[in-house]
């Protein structure tokens, strides 16, 4: 356990030790504001549905470049040696990378609350779903943050690690949305949209706060948080 | 201790580690010593338990590789070949860092760090990025995180690589004086090296070991131990003769016959016999003038080149 908080600080640390951190937080919050508001005032509804529905393509570009650098760094420096020679479990040292990352996130995403505050301030916002929207946003983050980190796993190129990490992000978003569904066999709709990371979280955006999303989201976590521990295992089996 | 018994370790069809077994005593610096791609860094890396074996047995304190290789890695301390460190991390965040992984008390920890601070020279660079060290101080870290714990038996791959030759002393007088009470592996290409900190020395060439030994024991076992160079002034064949039948002598050859008369002879006597004084009779008795006589003993390179290039030769 101490081992996954010393890690966890360490890598939570090294965002911070450039400049880059900052630079990424503020892009954030100024782009998302800016989609947000721009329509915001003309639809004149006091609701943060559309900030929540927009949130998963800001993820696609936002995330991946949070996990690109955890294992594809380590990789290129030779660090890994010694991180894999320490007294440290490999799944020590996946969750102590994985809850950095999510550190991170969660702390841009906190960082949005004058949206709240502003549409509530603005109009009688339904503060129910706004809660909903930002648990469900935690668990879409948490599950991209968890692919991102597999794929980073794979490579010793940071930029490779991103482009892979955004593709497959990409894929297992869409394969839920209506216009993939009509292209497969009407059987296979329903499996194909319950993989879907999109799907899960329409309903969140919605308000609805179900825990079968919630448990769809965690397996999404677990799923690929084994991978990455499976694939620094793979150096055992060369 | 650390014992090794018919370690074998393949990558795709090329055997990296052939079939070797060694073992290392407390107490002992063990050099291991081979050309580039010999197999010693793949040797030191299944022993710190970064990738298992395809086959043999390791024992380390009495652990089990396979078994306890969480309880093994906690009693080593291993300084990778070129110390890969995280660039964007002072120094004492670096060692404070690795003292939290190495399980250090916390109220111990500020003094373990001072210590390494001092112990590895790396008291002008505390709050600087490691990133921006030159070569010698990055190295110095690594040493630090290896040495931070106190591990019983530490695995150096060629620690004194990019250093400048005073601190290459000062890092083997630092290994030698540590290891009187630890295990050492420590892997170098640099014959001096070795023969100056290490007790013993395995040479391993192709993933084989081809020789171990004392450094002495290495240097007696070089074909050829002895080689004598003699100038004479002289009638050459004549002396060719007569120095040929000195009992021991095992081959005499002419290197460079001078104008004014005076021949270089290079002299390679039998194993263990001193034929120097032999010499000088023979030549004194014939009336002749010996104005050079001048031993040179076999030397560790002297080994490792027969060792290492030897092997191909047979292929």
């Amino acid at each position: 356990m101490s081992n996954i908080i010393s890690i966890t600080k360490k890598e939570f640390r090294s965002y911070f030790n450039s400049p880059i951190a900052y630079i990424f937080i503020i892009t954030f919050l100024v782009i998302t504001s800016w989609l947000f508001f721009r329509p915001f005032f003309v639809v004149d509804q006091a609701s943060m549905r559309p900030f929540f529905s927009l949130l998963p393509w800001v993820f696609l570009f936002f995330i991946p470049s949070i996990t690109m650098r955890l294992w594809a760094e380590e990789k290129k420096l030779g660090t890994i040696e010694l991180l894999m020679t320490w007294p440290i479990t490999d799944l020590e040292a996946v969750l102590g990378k994985f809850f950095a990352s999510f550190a991170f996130l969660a702390i841009t995403i906190l960082l949005t609350f004058p949206i709240p505050i502003t549409v509530s301030l603005l109009g009688n916002a339904d503060i129910g779903p706004i809660i909903g929207g930002y648990v469900g946003t935690f668990f879409l983050g948490a599950a991209y943050l968890s692919i991102g980190l597999f794929i980073s796993s794979l490579t010793e190129n940071q930029i490779i690690a991103f482009i892979l990490s955004t593709i497959l992000i990409f894929l297992l978003f869409i394969i839920g949305e209506e216009f993939v569904l009509v292209t497969i066999p009407t059987r296979l709709a329903p499996i194909f949209s319950f993989l879907g990371l999109g799907y899960h979280f329409d309903n969140i955006c919605r308000g609805v706060l179900d825990s079968r999303d919630l448990f769809y989201y965690l397996s999404v976590i677990i799923f690929f948080l084994f991978l990455n521990i499976r694939s620094l295992e793979s150096r055992k089996w060369k | 201790m650390i014992e090794v018994k018919e370690l074998t370790k393949r990558f795709g069809s090329t055997v990296a580690v052939d079939n070797i077994s060694f073992e290392v005593n407390k107490g002992e610096i063990l050099g291991f010593l081979g050309p580039n791609g010999a197999g010693k860094t793949t040797t030191m890396r299944i022993l710190t338990c970064f990738f298992p074996p395809d086959s043999g047995k390791v024992n380390i304190e009495d652990l089990d590789l396979f078994e306890n290789s969480l309880e093994i890695r906690k009693r080593v301390g291993y300084l990778p070949e070129s110390s890969p460190l995280y660039q964007d991390m002072m120094v004492i965040d670096y060692l404070d860092f690795v003292g939290r992984i190495r399980k250090i008390p916390s109220n111990n920890l500020k003094k373990k760090i001072d210590d390494m601070i001092q112990i590895c020279g790396l008291e002008g660079v505390v709050y600087k990025d490691i990133g921006k060290l030159s070569k010698g101080y990055r190295q110095r870290v690594g040493l630090a995180q290896t040495l931070i714990h106190d591990p019983d038996i530490l695995i150096l791959d060629e620690p004194t690589q990019g250093l400048d030759p005073n601190q290459i002393i000062e890092i083997r007088e630092l290994i030698k004086k540590i290891g009187k009470e630890k295990t050492v592996i420590l892997s170098s290409h640099i014959l001096p090296e070795v023969s100056a900190t290490c007790g013993r020395i395995v040479i391993i060439n192709k993933g084989k070991i081809v020789g171990s030994g004392t450094p002495e024991e290495m240097i007696s076992k070089a074909e050829g131990a002895d080689i004598i160079f003699a100038r004479v002034r002289g009638p050459k064949d004549l002396v060719e003769s007569k120095l040929k039948e000195i009992k021991g002598l095992d081959k005499i050859q002419d290197i460079s016959p001078q104008p004014d008369g005076t021949n270089l002879f290079k002299i390679k006597a039998q194993p263990k016999i001193d034929i120097s004084e032999d010499i000088f009779f023979v030549v004194a008795q014939n009336g002749w003038s010996l104005s050079e006589l001048t031993k040179e003993k076999a030397t560790l390179e002297d080994v490792f080149k027969q060792l290492t290039t030897g092997s191909e030769a047979n292929e």
